[in-house]
């Protein structure tokens, strides 16, 4: 029998966890001698009180969307993948390669291959710890996250003693061409008649994010490559028995894991920065963990976390702005969000499900 | 109708238990309904019912692990409050669990003493516990070197020490839960003798049981639990295993499925010289041969951990071997690239796993889901070319359920809702429907309510009947007796012999399983 219904395990479980991450970072405001209240208004107003604030919580929930789906697929096949920021670097390098290697005549052909550089360096930057997990049995979660160091080294020394243009100061690359220029949701809105999001970095990736949700959904309930995943996840030796190799579901999970986290840099690196910057990631990575635990892995799920964190972010940087709440109390909050959702997801789920079957109990008795 | 034993029966003393009105629920579940029953002083008294019929729950009330909600407890007479496990003990209950409590790496003086040191020095309560050991090995024939660790013992041997920790306790009534299941026919058969000699003595022991031959070869009285309600309680003499089944179930249940002679066709599956060494290095088949035939079954007895998994595991891909292995005359791949479950479904190969639930199915999944298991490659159940043609799997789900009689009959339900024989009835469908040359069975009814029992062993015949082969294996004796057309006893991954079921015995089959070769045919 399932103790919860389903609404309560997917709304009313993430929900009261985020609320009670709020009300403990309201005690922590308090403490520093803030307004609550007042800080909750300046981040509401701040992430979703304008054109503008959507725009930045848009384009933020863009980044955690691609690396929420990425640790998402991940869990399904049981694999914990915490090289996320890793591989969203990589990708940002392939970005970087495919939008600086030709002078593209129009931004849908720069964005198609930008797109497959992206997926395939983040796959590839995945590809030797999950062969490591398959082959070796050597644990993902450590060798992932020395990857991420590798990785942010890789990139530095290749910024700086590589793909620098001559006499820039800047570890950077070269600003994309204009043909790589992806078109902003001000752009295309403005090309309707009817000008949003005026100034904000939020760009054209927001529908390949959203495109991305819809298919990581069919993977893995509509495919057979999917339905393997979802079976080895579960149950190795059951998978085992079924003639489904753990090596190989290994390595399709984990590439397509990588592949998902690179396509964030299509979103930052080129439809943000516009050329490949030092950290461009900004702990994108990460995020994605919390996003994918709190949206329980599923695309839908995933999306509203990454909703909410993209307002987290923005509403953040409000608060930083406006008071002298300092930004980090936002990591702190972002935090205490990931501690209630992931670590305390029984806290609140136990004493829900003695509810749920009190409340059941007088019907079931009725029922004799 | 049953011969009730009502309380009319008079009772010379107190009985040893009584339980007056007992109701216990977990949250909709009522585990126990209004549970009365008495249990008199020096007798044995059996406790059978189906899984889930709610016998552990009762006897965890009365050994002190769950409160009941309502009802109450007599020993001796006297009304008793057990709110935990000390209190059981120190009410003169001992229990011996299903699965041993017993610290691996202690000896079997330090195991019957844990708990109840009488000191912080160890050296005076392991010299009165040897002592007291002793005394009880001599009266009871429950003798155990006390120096022994325990991981050196014999199951049965570990199951004595579990009933001399009861007894060192002073423990005047003994439940034991199912306590033959990881026995050999032999060391049943001293486990009883024990039973006897402590009844002699005076002990009063519950005994919970499935197996309807223990309880009427020992027990004086027996009760019948059905959907956590006691519906019986006879006089062992005066009933008899049908009328048990019966009172179980709660309709007429066959024991023995009728099945008529085998027609034994030309050679499916010929093992030669079969060896399989697990992880550790240690070789757990030792060089089997074996030949099953089309319209057969061949059936493998053995206490469980000789050998029988690994070869269900290798003839289904889950394990690699060497030797060699033909099907239908042409060889199997055992250690490359063909030697995977889906090879194995290639070639006409079906498994019924031992363990269904962490091997043949998967929990979490849906009815449906199981369903496509192993088969998911299944061209009908894929559509244009990407997706999985979900549709096509329900519909398959709910037709094979009809046929398998699934209850409840949703494709929709997640496996772990069903009941173990629904389960395995769902892993059956989907396994005998592909009408395999050979099917593999490995523990068709472990877990199994007796009703369930009888289908899936009519289904398995039905199979045999089809001309196709069939490799049992289990370690209910009285399973492979009646199913099997052939027996091939195994012990420590080597076949003792083989047997036809007419013309051998439990006893014969017992000593085979035993390791004891050249047992008088």
């Amino acid at each position: 029998m399932k103790r919860l219904p389903d609404w309560a395990d997917v709304v009313l479980v993430p929900l009261i966890s985020v609320v009670l991450a709020f009300v403990i970072s309201a005690l922590v405001i308090l403490a520093i001698g803030e307004n609550p209240v007042e800080a909750l208004q300046i981040m509401l107003t701040g992430a979703l009180g304008s054109a503008y604030g959507w725009g930045y919580t848009l384009y933020y929930a863009t980044n955690f969307m691609f690396t929420g789906l990425a640790v998402a697929v991940a869990f399904h096949a049981s694999q914990f993948n915490i090289g996320g920021e890793g591989q969203a670097t990589l990708g940002g390098l392939g970005v970087a390669v495919v939008c600086l290697a030709f002078d593209w005549p129009h931004w849908t052909l720069a964005l198609a291959a930008a797109t497959v550089g992206a997926a395939v360096f983040g796959a590839a930057w995945a590809a030797v710890p999950a062969w490591l997990q398959a082959k070796r049995g050597s644990h993902i979660v450590i060798t992932t996250i020395m990857f991420n160091f590798i990785g942010a080294s890789l990139l530095n020394y290749l910024l700086v003693n590589v793909m620098r243009p001559v006499g820039s100061m800047d570890p950077a690359t070269a600003r994309f061409p204009a043909g790589a220029k992806l078109p902003t949701l001000f752009d295309m809105t403005s090309a309707l008649g009817m000008p949003l999001f005026k100034s904000t970095p939020v760009n054209v990736t927001l529908f390949i994010a959203l495109a991305a949700c819809v298919a990581v959904w069919l993977l893995i309930w509509r495919t057979r490559l999917g339905y393997m995943i979802r079976a080895f996840g579960r149950s190795e030796p059951a998978a085992v028995y079924a003639g489904i190799s753990p090596v190989k579901i290994t390595m399709y999970a984990l590439l397509i894991s990588g592949a998902l986290a690179g396509m964030m840099a299509i979103n930052a690196t080129m439809g943000e920065q516009k050329r490949l910057i030092l950290n461009a990631v900004e702990g994108a990575g990460f995020i994605g963990i919390a996003v994918a635990l709190m949206g329980r892995s599923h695309p839908f799920g995933v999306f509203l976390a990454a909703l909410l964190f993209g307002f987290l972010f923005q509403g953040g940087a409000e608060l930083a702005l406006w008071t002298t709440i300092p930004r980090e109390l936002i990591t702190v909050i972002q935090a205490l969000v990931i501690l209630f959702t992931g670590a305390l997801d029984n806290m609140v789920r136990m004493p829900l499900e003695r509810l749920f079957l009190a409340l059941r109990r007088p019907d079931g008795e009725a029922r004799r | 109708m049953a011969q009730r034993l009502q309380t009319e029966r008079q009772a010379t003393a107190a009985p040893a238990i009584e339980l007056r009105g007992i109701s216990k629920a977990f949250g909709p579940v009522q585990a126990n309904r209004d549970i009365s029953i008495r249990v008199e002083k020096g007798t044995i008294h059996g406790i059978i019912g189906e899984n889930g019929a709610g016998k552990s729950t009762l006897m965890s009330i009365l050994y002190g692990f769950y409160k009941a909600d309502r009802g109450e407890i007599l020993i001796d007479g006297r009304a008793t409050q057990i709110p935990d496990s000390q209190a059981a003990i120190r009410a003169g209950i001992g229990m011996v669990f299903q699965h041993f409590k017993l610290v691996q790496n202690f000896t079997v003086l330090e195991n019957v003493i844990l708990g109840a040191e009488d000191g912080a020095l160890l050296t005076p309560s392991l010299a009165k516990a040897r002592k007291v050991l002793g005394e009880l090995a001599e009266e009871y024939e429950l003798d155990v070197d006390p120096d022994a660790m325990i991981e050196e013992l014999s199951v049965g041997h570990q199951q004595r020490v579990e009933i001399l920790k009861a007894l060192y306790r002073h423990a005047d009534i003994l439940i034991l839960d199912e306590p033959t299941g990881v026995l050999t026919p032999a060391e049943a058969d001293h486990l009883f003798r024990i039973l006897k000699n402590l009844k002699e003595q005076g002990k009063t022991i519950i005994l919970i049981t499935h197996k309807l031959r223990e309880i009427m070869e020992i027990t004086d009285t027996v009760s019948v639990m059905r959907r956590g309600e006691m519906t019986a309680t006879v006089m062992t003499a005066d009933t008899n295993p049908e009328q048990l089944a019966e009172l179980m179930v709660g309709r007429k249940v066959l024991l023995n499925v009728p099945k008529g002679p085998a027609h034994p066709g030309q050679t499916v599956l010929e093992i030669d010289n079969l060896r399989v060494t697990d992880e550790d290095g240690v070789e757990r088949l030792k060089g089997i041969s074996l030949k099953i035939h089309a319209g057969e079954i061949l059936g493998i007895a053995g206490v469980a951990g000789n050998g029988q998994s690994e070869l269900l595991a290798v003839l289904g891909g889950i394990a690699r071997g060497t030797g060699s292995v033909r099907l239908n005359g042409k060889e199997l791949d055992l250690t490359g690239n063909h030697s995977d479950g889906q090879s194995r479904r290639a070639n006409s190969i079906a498994h019924v796993p031992e363990d269904r639930q962490h091997l043949g199915m998967i929990m979490d999944f849906t009815a449906w889901e199981n369903v496509a298991f192993g088969y998911h490659h299944d061209p009908a159940y894929q559509k244009n070319g990407l997706l999985m043609d979900n549709d096509a799997i329900l519909a398959d789900t709910a037709g094979k359920m009809e046929r398998f009689d699934v209850r409840p009959p949703i494709p929709t339900l997640a496996a772990k809702s069903f009941s173990g024989g629904n389960q395995q009835k769902i892993i059956l469908a989907r396994e005998i429907e592909r009408n395999p040359d050979l099917l593999l069975v490995g523990q068709p009814t472990r877990g199994v309510d007796i009703g369930a029992i009888e289908f899936i062993h009519k289904r398995i015949v039905e199979l045999r009947d089809a001309g196709k082969a069939v490799l049992l294996v289990s370690v209910e004796l009285d399973e492979i007796m009646s199913l099997s057309d052939r027996i091939a006893v195994m012990f420590d991954g080597r076949i003792m012999g083989e047997r036809l079921p007419e013309k051998t015995d439990e006893r014969e089959l017992g000593l085979l399983m035993a390791g004891v070769s050249g047992a008088a045919a």
